[in-house]
């Protein structure tokens, strides 16, 4: 028995039925990021400081070319399909998974980057940022404890400097010389983790659901490319429409992530 | 709702974001910011005058496909 309405409209809808079936899905999805939207709004109004400057900048600029450029070619590799030309189609998608893992390998190296940056607070009421000698990762005050380090060598970033050569510091350059930090003097260690603050919390939450939104649909696209492109055989107009499907969630995902950007980097 | 129409939608968005990172890297540049804001703004309204122009290619290329 086939399936009904795979290719041709239904008549009361107008539309095949994947089609009605991945806007319900969208549509759940807008409630799900505008929740998390909401949060993030709700949050940062309440809060009395909002940081800023944590991110970087010129990464988050390029991971948004990326998803743009992504998007773009999803939609010639539909147009292509559309024109009957198979192999234009084999290009522009792998155009599209090659910006999905692009995106995924920059997001990942700027997640590496937060893992390892720290924060210090000391007993005399004063912070620090920067990087622990070694480079750890996901390091705080109850796991020097455990470890029974009795002190960290940290290497203060640039803004920093002042309070690192307070510390017996050398400031060169705009980074400072690595500070022995003696643990009875340190009263909160964190990485840039969820745990570090209201701010990293809901950034990590957005960023991770976005990311897992990218993993899940490259891995879609990727089917439609390899294994699930023998259908264009068989029963093209169909492909068309799953191409087109795929596509639609694809531009979703991006479109959160040009929302994304310029409220967690920009603004 | 076709991929056409959401992908206009999308491009829209883009060229409004591209406009806002140029104009944000602008005022930067004038509070303190270093000659690298000014090449993103740059390099932000030239994107945006590029989208714009491949919208108009696109909806060229798209036009006997429905915006459902």
């Amino acid at each position: 028995m086939d399936i009904p309405y795979t290719s041709k409209p239904r008549p009361d809808t107008g539309l095949y039925n994947a089609k009605v079936g991945i806007w319900l899905f969208l549509a759940s999805e807008v409630m799900l990021f505008g929740a998390l939207f909401s949060s993030y709004i709700l949050l940062r109004i309440g809060a009395d400081k909002w940081p800023s400057g944590l991110l970087n900048i010129p990464i988050g600029t390029f991971n948004t070319a990326v998803l743009i450029t992504s998007s773009v070619t999803v939609v010639m590799a539909w147009a292509s399909l559309k024109m009957n030309n198979f192999p234009k189609f084999k290009l522009y998608m792998g155009i599209t998974i090659l910006c999905a893992l692009a995106f995924l390998g920059i997001k990942s190296i700027e997640y590496k980057d937060k893992f390892t940056h720290y924060q210090v607070w000391l007993k005399d009421g004063t912070t620090q940022t920067g990087h622990i000698e070694g480079n750890p990762y996901f390091l705080n005050h109850n796991k020097l404890d455990a470890r029974k380090l009795d002190h960290i060598m940290f290497r203060s970033d640039g803004g920093h400097v002042v309070a690192a050569a307070e510390h017996g510091g050398n400031a060169k350059g705009g980074h400072a010389a690595a500070v022995k930090i003696e643990r009875k003097d340190i009263q909160r260690l964190s990485a840039y983790v969820p745990a570090h603050s209201t701010y990293f919390a809901i950034y990590f939450t957005l960023t991770a659901l976005h990311a897992l939104h990218v993993v899940g649909g490259s891995l879609v696209l990727a089917f439609f490319w390899g294994p699930g492109s023998k259908m264009w055989k068989t029963d093209p107009e169909r492909f068309t429409n799953r191409i087109e499907v795929g596509g639609l969630f694809w531009h979703f995902v991006d479109l959160v992530w040009i929302f994304l950007f310029p409220v967690l980097y920009l603004l | 709702m076709s991929l056409k129409a959401l992908h206009i939608v999308f491009i829209t968005s883009s060229i409004l974001l591209a406009l806002f990172f140029g104009g944000w890297s602008v005022n930067h540049y004038f509070h303190g910011g270093t000659p690298v804001d000014l090449l993103f703004a740059g390099g932000s309204f030239l994107s945006a005058f590029v989208m714009m122009a491949y919208t108009r290619v696109i909806l060229r290329k798209l036009k006997d496909i429905s915006y459902l």
